[in-house]
């Protein structure tokens, strides 16, 4: 039993490494060779534009949940008109970038791992290599570049939607005074929670590619193997950024009070 | 020229190459044959550095692929064009979005240029007016011809084939026979063929290495395999089963 845990704590370790050496090699070619522009279009156009229906409807609702149960709990204190205030805060420094990110770890993550799975499976991805092709040049560099500069968008637009939609609910469903809420809400946040949110989203964007990219790289053989992959692919980066914003909260928010 | 020195390779528990040395001389056709599972296409993937050996060395133009990087094995794979035993062509792109990858990538060529280069390479497998198809819409055999052109359009000095005949029928699998012969006759290259296609041997041969139990077990022309009266070679080459491995 201990072996095999030890076994575990070993193949998790390994895998992390491997990760980070995926990242470095990833940063080497950004900053050596110029990307592939045609798939980085095509990547931001399927990450970024086509995640807008899925973010933008998790941003809407979430905002209208929050407002709703804040005001039903500061109902009883008599403090209704902070209740957008903290939609607000919530949205921008934890809801808006974890649950966008969830969101697009659950569509964009497994698509990557089953489609890079799928390459390595039918043997292009070995073909790619000896076409005298990196596949981190022509393949993870456009991903993760994609996946870096659509995160923030659709992050930014998810706060901007469930703000609007809190506002909406608050206001116009439960009779919060409008002009109150609105003044508290641009007093209590902070440009501060706007840079911790779309920080955060940056952080995630390179978890979910590498994550994604590296796991359909390393998948198993046959269909079995690309299920596989793609399943962990988008557990693992859940996982990682459920757990990685706890630690990103708590740095961030040091780094910020030391700025 | 082409060097493997006592190369091995495992996979798990099982030992695929047990120390395989061969020497293959510039321009030369040599076809590497051997039962299903016995290593083949491992061994090709050594000699191309797409795996890496547990001990010994490959050496192409004098230079040894064990210990060089995926980036510098880049540059020595520009020697090369590998046809796979599925073509492994690209599923997202057309025929001849395919043939011109390299092309494309170098950026060296006109797009006029590049698109009169894949006519050519088309021509040449007898595929003309297919550039606009997805690989999905060919037939196998038509798959392999469009691999064989993506392998050739660049002009490698060295090509490797992992059975391209296997799976096709015998007319399909003729025409391909002809086409590594043409390719080989026109561009001058090396080849390596690795097939259990006898019939395909016997013709595109100039040399045959037969690969058994993990190691070269024997080489020599075309005639002399086949005319070989050791047991193993013998019952290899004309298909005949060993008593003893009889299932019913």
């Amino acid at each position: 039993m201990t072996s095999g845990l030890g076994s575990r704590v070993k193949d998790s370790l390994e895998g992390l490494g491997n990760i980070a050496i995926l990242i470095k090699e990833v940063f080497h070619s950004i900053f050596t060779r110029k990307p592939p522009l045609k798939d980085l279009l095509y990547q931001i156009y399927f990450i970024g534009l086509k995640s807008q229906s899925v973010v933008l409807i998790t941003g809407a609702f979430t905002g209208m949940v929050l407002c709703a149960q804040t005001y039903f709990q500061f109902h009883k204190v008599k403090m209704d008109t902070a209740t957008l205030a903290v939609v607000s805060v919530s949205m921008c420094a934890e809801l808006g970038p974890v649950l966008t990110a969830l969101m697009v770890a659950g569509r964009v993550g497994a698509a990557i791992a089953a489609e890079l799975g799928t390459m390595k499976v039918t043997e292009q991805i070995d073909a790619l290599r000896t076409l005298a092709s990196h596949p981190v040049d022509y393949l993870v560099v456009p991903r993760m570049l994609a996946t870096i500069i659509s995160l923030p968008l659709l992050t930014a637009e998810a706060i901007a939607l469930g703000i609007l939609s809190g506002y909406l609910v608050g206001v116009h469903f439960l009779g919060i005074d409008p002009v109150y809420s609105w003044h508290n809400m641009q007093r209590y946040t902070e440009t501060v929670d706007v840079i911790m949110g779309i920080s955060k989203s940056v952080i995630f964007a390179v978890f979910i590619s590498a994550i994604g990219c590296f796991k359909g790289l390393n998948c198993g053989q046959g269909a079995e193997g690309v299920g596989k992959a793609t399943t962990e692919a988008v557990v693992y980066a859940s996982i990682t950024i459920l757990i990685s914003n706890f630690f990103l909260t708590l740095f961030l928010n040091r780094l910020m009070a030391i700025l | 020229m082409i060097e493997a020195r006592d190369l091995q390779k495992s996979f798990g528990s099982t030992q695929v190459l047990k120390g395989v040395n061969l020497r293959i001389e510039k321009g030369e056709s040599v076809v590497i044959i051997g039962s299903s599972g016995g290593g083949k296409s491992v061994l090709l993937k050594l000699i191309i550095g797409l795996i890496c050996p547990d001990a010994g060395d490959v050496i192409v133009d004098g230079q040894s692929l064990c210990g060089l990087s995926e980036r510098q094995l880049i540059q020595v794979r520009r020697k090369f064009g590998m046809l796979f035993q599925g073509a492994a062509l690209f599923d997202s792109m057309t025929v001849a979005e395919n043939i011109s990858f390299v092309l494309r990538r170098e950026a060296v060529l006109s797009e006029k240029e590049i698109a009169e280069k894949v006519g050519d390479a088309l021509d040449m497998v007898q595929l003309t007016g297919t550039e606009l198809k997805k690989p999905a819409e060919l037939s196998g055999g038509m798959r392999k011809r469009v691999g064989l052109a993506r392998a050739i359009v660049y002009q490698p000095e060295i090509i490797l084939y992992d059975e391209p005949t296997t799976g096709l029928d015998p007319i399909v699998s003729d025409s391909i026979d002809h086409l590594m012969l043409k390719v080989c006759e026109k561009l001058k290259v090396t080849s390596i063929v690795v097939t259990h296609d006898m019939r395909s041997a016997r013709r595109v041969a100039g040399r045959i290495l037969m690969l058994h139990q993990g190691e070269i077990y024997a080489s020599g022309t075309p005639s002399e395999i086949f005319s070989a009266t050791d047991p193993v070679i013998h019952r290899f080459v004309n298909g005949i089963s060993d008593p003893q491995e009889h299932v019913f």
